[in-house]
């Protein structure tokens, strides 16, 4: 069997080789036919607020809610980081819940599914465009986000579905159904059925097309051009081989890898900061002077806050839903302890992981500063002049290659594993919207899983402008009715913080380790 | 008062031997409870996909029928049946902190465990379960050749 793929391979990449101006004119017919059906999608989805410079809708409303949230939980993310830490220790947890579905566990799955090329790609497309001051909004972004991530997956397990063999499923469909059903709303199953059709949208965009794509970039950069649906294909053979096979043994060795990859990419950002120590003094004063007055960036304070706040949503999710399928199959008593420990992941996610590749990057001097007037140099493009012309991931790459010679290799195995590892996870969220929709079955689930993986060829077939387009306005859709529901839910959520506050004060809830 | 002995078994032939020394013991002491005790080893920290998660639950309950059927209640069956009292007991999580857990929760006075049925690379870096539970028991452990 593995001879047979390796000949398969070799031979494909041979043929390749020979046809590569048909291969490289597909993948521009891919490109235009894709930009042309999603781009009323997008200008829709990035549609500037009245009387703005360019500040599309969609963003304001995540970074509006994340706002609310915040307020309204009375800066929950900072007064319950310690507890939740607490929670993912397993203080609190029984004993005799042992075997089950651990906070820590949920956590670290959750993780697996948001860390990944957000954080290395993204913030690269952000620093690349809003310059380092996108950074600051970014960690803003973040920030404020732990209150949205709170609240959504705190409704996740409070409103799952326990089954009867004892699988669970849940997620913003089940609590914007069953949550407005219990307060007495209308609406609540047509929000979740939009929430539904977005999800799906938006794994076969951020959780599948915009990974296989920079995988695919980082794949280029490593070992030279080649066209980009020889690796979709490959991609797609091996995730249809997981998803679709059931070998669960490669999507098991990836969830074990994947954690070990995120400790070196933090391992190695930080060895490079601590090697030019002398200059974080510096780049903090970039991130800090680009977020009020952008540094000469297009769009100037505003390019970069728009930048920011746009790839912190796309990396963590926060507000967007997905997490609160991701976090539903925890065991607890207390919904509101899964909404406590899930608010630790945009802080892992944006404000230490994002932070990490963006000081690497400003540091690294990829990005053309003009001698003269020590402002950013900015290409035809509107975006910012680097060293090689890189941009996305190929900068990131750069930027550490600048420090560590030979880690442009570790991140591309790291990069493929991310993406891998994002594919598998997405490739459940939508699943799970597509079975609410179409009802469980093996043959609806092939149906979707046979989509996703056809989209993998297609996402790695086409440029990273209307791949990352589409992304993210298929992930950021999402947030539509995710966020309107919410609102509306947002006080259940309260009666439970309330009661679980009163009586973790009073002693009644203990932990059980000392 | 009844003496209380936790029996850990792992399924293996040398579990076995651990009973054979228990069954003596209790008939030795006279009254006697022997705890025949599974470990299904489980770490709350280890890595699970999406599906895993889901389906946790579920494949918990099975794990403990499993461990139920196939070891732990035939042990009992066949401890009853010589005369000798005697529970089964399953549980998840870390093999030497559960046996113990075990006991301290029943007030149990000894435990035994078979020498470790484990080897090679894995026993060297974190110990053998048997050794770690020596190392840590609240009660006095006997360990059968």
């Amino acid at each position: 069997m593995k001879n047979i793929l390796k000949t398969g391979l070799i031979a494909g990449a041979f043929s390749a080789v020979s046809t590569t101006a048909l291969a490289e004119s597909l993948d521009a017919q891919v490109n235009a036919i894709f930009a042309s059906i999603t781009s009323p999608f997008v200008n829709f989805m990035f549609a500037p607020v009245p009387f703005t410079d360019n500040f599309p809708w969609i963003v304001m409303w995540l970074v509006v809610a994340a706002a609310v949230f915040t307020l309204y939980f009375g800066f929950v993310q900072f007064r319950f980081f310690k507890h939740a830490i607490s929670l993912v220790k397993g203080d609190y947890s029984d004993p005799n819940d042992a075997g089950e579905v651990s906070h820590f566990q949920a956590l670290a799955t959750a993780l697996s599914g948001t860390v990944g090329l957000g954080n290395i790609a993204g913030v690269a497309v952000a620093v690349g465009i809003g310059g380092p001051g996108a950074t600051f909004w970014m960690i803003m972004a973040g920030l404020m986000g732990m209150a949205a991530k709170f609240t959504e997956c705190t409704l996740g397990v409070k409103y799952r579905n326990e089954y009867d063999d004892g699988t669970v499923s849940g997620g913003p469909m089940y609590y914007l159904s069953k949550g407005f059903k219990e307060l007495g709303l209308p609406g609540g199953k047509f929000l979740a059925i939009l929430f539904s059709i977005f999800c799906i949208l938006g794994a076969l965009g951020g959780g599948n097309m915009f990974q296989a794509n920079q995988a695919h970039a980082q794949i280029v950069g490593v070992v030279g051009d080649f066209p980009g649906w020889i690796t979709g294909l490959v991609f797609a053979i091996i995730v249809f081989i997981v998803i679709v096979g059931g070998v669960k043994s490669i999507a098991r060795v990836t969830e074990k890898v994947v954690p070990f990859m995120g400790v070196m990419y933090v391992g190695a950002a930080l060895i490079i900061l601590a090697v030019n120590y002398d200059q974080i003094t510096w780049a903090f004063g970039q991130i800090f002077g680009g977020a009020f007055t952008g540094l000469g960036v297009a769009g100037g304070f505003v390019g970069a806050l728009i930048q920011g706040f746009k790839r912190a949503a796309f990396s963590n999710e926060a507000g967007i839903g997905s997490a609160a399928i991701a976090h539903s199959a925890v065991k607890t008593k207390e919904p509101i302890t899964e909404g406590f420990v899930s608010l630790l992941e945009p802080f892992i996610d944006t404000v230490v992981i994002c932070t990490m590749t963006a000081l690497v990057i400003t540091i690294s001097g990829q990005l053309m500063v003009d001698p003269e007037t020590g402002l950013y140099m900015v290409n035809e493009a509107g975006k910012i002049a680097t060293i090689g012309n890189t941009s996305g991931v190929s900068l990131t790459s750069a930027a550490f290659g600048s420090a560590i010679s030979w880690f442009p290799f570790i991140l591309a195995i790291a990069v493929v594993l991310f993406a891998f590892s994002t594919m598998i996870s997405w490739s459940y969220y939508g699943l799970k919207a597509w079975t609410y929709l179409f009802g469980e079955g093996k043959r609806t689930e092939l149906v979707f899983k046979a989509i996703f993986c056809l989209f993998i060829i297609v996402g790695a077939s086409a440029s990273l402008g209307p791949v990352i387009d589409f992304s993210d306005a298929a992930l950021f859709a999402m947030a539509i009715p995710n966020v309107i529901g919410l609102y509306f839910l947002m006080k259940v959520v309260k009666a439970e913080f309330n009661s679980y506050v009163s009586r973790l004060e009073s002693g009644e809830i203990k932990k059980f380790k000392a | 008062m009844t003496v209380k002995i936790v029996v850990g078994i792992d399924g293996h032939e040398t579990g076995s031997r651990a009973i054979d020394y228990g069954k003596r013991m209790a008939g030795l002491i006279g009254d006697c409870e022997l705890l025949v005790a599974y470990i299904i080893e489980w770490s709350p920290y280890s890595f699970q996909t999406q599906e895993e998660n889901a389906e946790r639950h579920k494949r918990r309950e099975e794990e403990i029928a499993t461990a139920k059927e196939r070891i732990i209640d035939p042990a009992v069956k066949a401890l009853v049946d010589a005369g000798v009292k005697a529970r089964g007991i399953v549980r998840h999580g870390n093999v030497a902190d559960a046996l113990d857990a075990i006991c301290v929760e029943e007030k149990g006075d000894q435990i035994i465990v078979s020498r470790s049925s484990q080897g090679g690379i894995a026993k060297r870096i974190f110990g053998s379960s048997t050794a770690n539970l020596v190392m840590g028991a609240s009660v006095p452990v006997t360990v059968v050749g």
